[in-house]
């Protein structure tokens, strides 16, 4: 039986393009630390709240994707994101997972 | 201690004068500009990207990535050494060779992108439509002006190509993107048949040079091999003639669906005879109007930038002996020059696991010191991700393979199995399905006994993350797909492509692989080609010769325990 | 929306009455509109050729080509072929969705009138034609080349 899936939401810093996580009604350069939808509704809801807030110029391209809570950890189901989270496979020296 | 820095030498190539350095200069400011109002808001992200992409700024999976042009994928030493500055000031430390000669930064933010062009600029540098639905960089042959093959430097014709092209008003909006190469030798290393347009430097049976003109190749999720749309176009009506072809395309080509846009669309659908018909017709108009005429004088002004350096005479034109190591290198990664003495010298950025393409700040310091002091100062940079040394004595190959020891970058194996073009894939690319990098690394590792890759001998293996084929797995003898298959990375072989004077279109082979058998399957497919080859070929030639069949077979096979 | 001709701001004189200044409309009642003693104008869409106007391209005063989308750049060829091959010498105007650094591109093609939204200045118009001093290829504008600056033509 596999874990419960919940969503996240994620977008691009526009200044720098750094990889931003929702959390309340901000925004956090960790997965771990971001807000979890566990719903459809509480998701489309804070999608809607950040397209809203894109006339601020602070975030560009907000979406949500799929996680799962496993032994207390979140984890991305899709590679993309998994890889998007941490930092390039092929350098563990960049990326997200090199100041971990 | 190292010896003292060799003075910087300037190569025989195009350089600015004060109108290309304002054009870029403007062309900066003015793209500062819009980031500004797209930072305060005066510009939405919809209205902002087509003009970054113009300016060469992709968002993609971690962070901006920037891609610096290479026109015909000639830099000098001095230009090497400011994108390595870029790299260490502005980036992590590296940049990665791209498949279009052109070089990209991964980890740009979109603030310092108009100091970055700025320093660029310097040096004769932009990243004026290196993305966006535009004319793009174009490309040409990395021997060119070395090579005893060509009929003349294809560079000066890419040149006037560039300029005639950029920002050209009726062309900036194109319905996709539009790649241009040009070539000027029977052996194809441009991959001329696989672009939008291209342009081979022939002569006819007067013996007059003229220009044969394709259009119609292109990658992606449909590939197709290039049509002829003249077989003779005289000098002075080239530009006259390639005008034609983007208006045709520009007028004619679907706007309703993303994937159908590309000019081998257009000519699919309404068949090579008719595209020529419409060309024609807009190409003897433009003659008739003149504007656009090449004279010879501009020509010849152009030709003068790449005129061939003072080679030095009275050299030995022998190879030197310098040991085992050396004389496998220089099997494959030395190459005939025109000039006796000299040769031509591949760096693959291939060394066994590193990541193809990719080059240190630190490496690309050294390449522009190893340039200035035995290839007068240039370097080109191949479609395959890898660089080319142009002119270098055949008496330094030891010194030069010496010294790319020390940095890595002296893997004998150019054009051999484990010279693997692969796309940064899903590693960094927001379009992939994929990873690719690592795909490639298995292989390379699984292949890396250096008797065994020449007992191989010619394999092209091209592995695309996605279906847009920046890899350009649909030209390689093996070509490798990534694709997404519920949510996991699987991997489709192709047999048979190439990109040469050849050209072919690989062959799916049909179900897929994944990610851990996908090296065991090029494996098996390798042993197929070793079992069945006739003396003399290779293995695209002996695909040729038996078809997908036993290929096939043996890839779905599992090794018996 | 606000009309920008010749570099400053116009009166649009044009009334565009529902589909009286679409190409079908015009193809099926040309006769009736010619006659019409009054400067008359059609609208083309970004897929319609300005050939298809035929012969009358030269009795109209106006052609507005259409940006349905500031990607669709149809319409800078268009615009180039009116100029050119279809000798029309009236008012060439943008409609639509387009980009203010568009309009730089758009003048070089024989536009010359741009229907802009309220708060479009005449700085914004300079600025955009003014960003880039020199051009490297020929366009309908006749502007010199930078070839053409080089070798002192």
């Amino acid at each position: 039986m596999s874990a419960p899936v919940f969503k996240m939401l994620t977008a691009n810093r526009l200044r720098d393009g750094d990889v931003l996580y929702r959390k309340g009604g901000g925004w956090v350069l960790t997965l771990a630390e971001a807000d979890l939808y566990a719903d459809a509704p509480a998701a489309e809801a804070a999608l809607a709240q950040a397209e809203a807030e894109l006339a601020q110029n602070i975030v560009v391209a907000p979406y949500l994707f799929d996680v799962r809570q496993e032994d207390g950890a979140v984890r991305p189901v899709k590679e993309r994101e998994i890889i998007r989270a941490a930092g390039p496979t092929v350098r563990p020296d960049t990326g997200k997972q090199a100041t971990a | 201690m190292n010896a003292p820095f060799p003075a910087p030498v300037a190569p025989n190539m195009y350089r600015y004068d004060e109108f290309d350095a304002r054009f870029v200069s403007e062309r900066v400011e003015q793209f500062a500009g819009q980031v500004a109002r797209r930072l305060k808001g005066e510009l939405t992200e919809d209205q902002f990207k087509p003009l970054r992409l113009m300016n060469g700024l992709y968002l993609q999976l971690h962070a901006y990535m920037l891609r610096v042009a290479v026109p015909y994928g000639t830099l000098s030493s001095k230009q090497i050494r400011k994108l390595a500055h870029i790299a260490r000031t502005y980036d992590k430390g590296f940049g990665h060779f791209t498949t279009r000669q052109n070089l990209q930064f991964n980890w740009i933010k979109l603030v310092d992108v108009p100091a970055i062009l700025r320093e660029l600029a310097e040096v004769e540098m932009h990243c004026i439509q290196t993305s966006g639905n535009c004319v793009r960089n174009v490309t040409a042959d990395q021997f060119a002006g070395a090579t005893p093959e060509e009929i003349e430097d294809p560079r000066p014709l890419a040149e006037i190509i560039r300029q005639w092209s950029s920002l050209h008003p009726e062309f900036v909006f194109l319905a996709r993107k539009f790649k241009i190469a040009v070539g000027a030798t029977p052996h194809d290393r441009a991959a001329l048949q696989f672009h939008d347009m291209a342009v081979e430097v022939v002569r006819n049976a007067e013996g007059r040079t003229g220009y044969k003109v394709l259009a119609g190749g292109g990658m992606g999720r449909t590939p197709y091999i290039a049509h002829v749309m003249s077989e003779f176009v005289e000098r002075e009506d080239i530009l006259a003639y390639l005008e034609a072809v983007l208006r045709v395309y520009n007028q004619d080509s679907r706007r309703d669906n993303i994937h159908k846009q590309r000019i081998k669309i257009l000519i699919n659908a309404i068949g090579p005879e008719e595209m020529r018909r419409r060309v024609d017709r807009e190409f003897q108009e433009l003659k008739r109007m003149g504007t656009l005429q090449l004279p010879r004088e501009e020509l010849d002004r152009i030709t003068a930038y790449f005129a061939p350096p003072a080679f030095e005479t009275g050299l030995p034109d022998t190879l030197p002996e310098a040991g085992p190591d050396f004389a496998n290198w220089t099997r494959t990664n030395v190459h005939p020059h025109r000039a006796p003495g000299y040769a031509i010298a591949t760096i693959t950025l291939k060394t066994i696991g590193q990541v193809p393409g990719d080059c240190s700040a630190e490496q690309l310091d050294v390449i522009a010191d190893i340039m200035d002091e035995f290839s007068l100062g240039e370097v080109r940079v191949t479609h395959e991700q890898n660089l080319v040394l142009p002119h270098v004595r055949k008496k330094d190959l030891p010194a030069i393979f010496a010294k790319l020891q020390e940095l890595d970058f002296a893997a004998p194996n150019a054009g051999l199995i484990t010279d693997i073009i692969a796309c940064p894939g899903l590693d960094y690319c927001d379009l992939a399905n994929a990873r690719s990098i690592p795909v490639a690394q298995a292989i390379a590792r699984k292949f890396a006994d250096l008797d065994r890759q020449h007992e191989i001998g010619e394999l092209k293996i091209k592995i695309s993350g996605c279906i847009n084929a920046c890899g350009h797995h649909h030209a390689g003898h093996i070509g490798i797909l990534g694709v997404d298959k519920k949510g996991v990375e699987f991997y489709q072989l192709l047999l048979g492509g190439s990109g040469a004077e050849d050209a072919s279109i690989g062959e799916i082979m049909g179900p897929g692989f994944g990610e851990h058998d996908i090296a065991d399957a090029v494996e098996r497919v390798v042993g197929v080609y070793l079992a069945q080859r006739r003396p003399e070929e290779r293995f695209l030639d002996t695909y040729r010769r038996i078809g997908m069949a036993p290929f096939k077979q043996a890839a779905f096979q599992k090794e018996a325990a | 929306m606000k009309l920008l001709k010749h570099g400053a701001w116009a009166q649009d004189t044009f009334t565009p009455v529902a589909d009286d200044a679409a190409l079908p409309r015009f193809q099926k009642d040309r006769e009736a509109l010619l006659e019409r003693n009054t400067p008359l104008g059609v609208r083309l869409q970004s897929h319609e050729n300005p050939e298809l106007l035929g012969d009358d391209v030269n009795r109209l005063s106006l052609v507005a080509l259409e940006f349905p989308k500031f990607r669709d750049g149809r319409a800078f060829s268009w615009a180039r072929l009116l100029r050119t091959r279809l000798g029309f010498t009236g008012e060439i105007r943008a409609v639509g969705d387009f980009l203010y650094d568009q309009i730089n591109y758009q003048r070089r093609v024989g536009f010359d009138a741009w229907e802009v939204p309220d708060r479009f200045t005449l700085e914004d118009f300079q600025r955009a034609l003014t960003e880039m001093t020199n051009v490297y290829q020929p366009s309908t504008d006749g502007r010199k080349t930078i070839r053409e600056l080089r070798a002192g033509i």
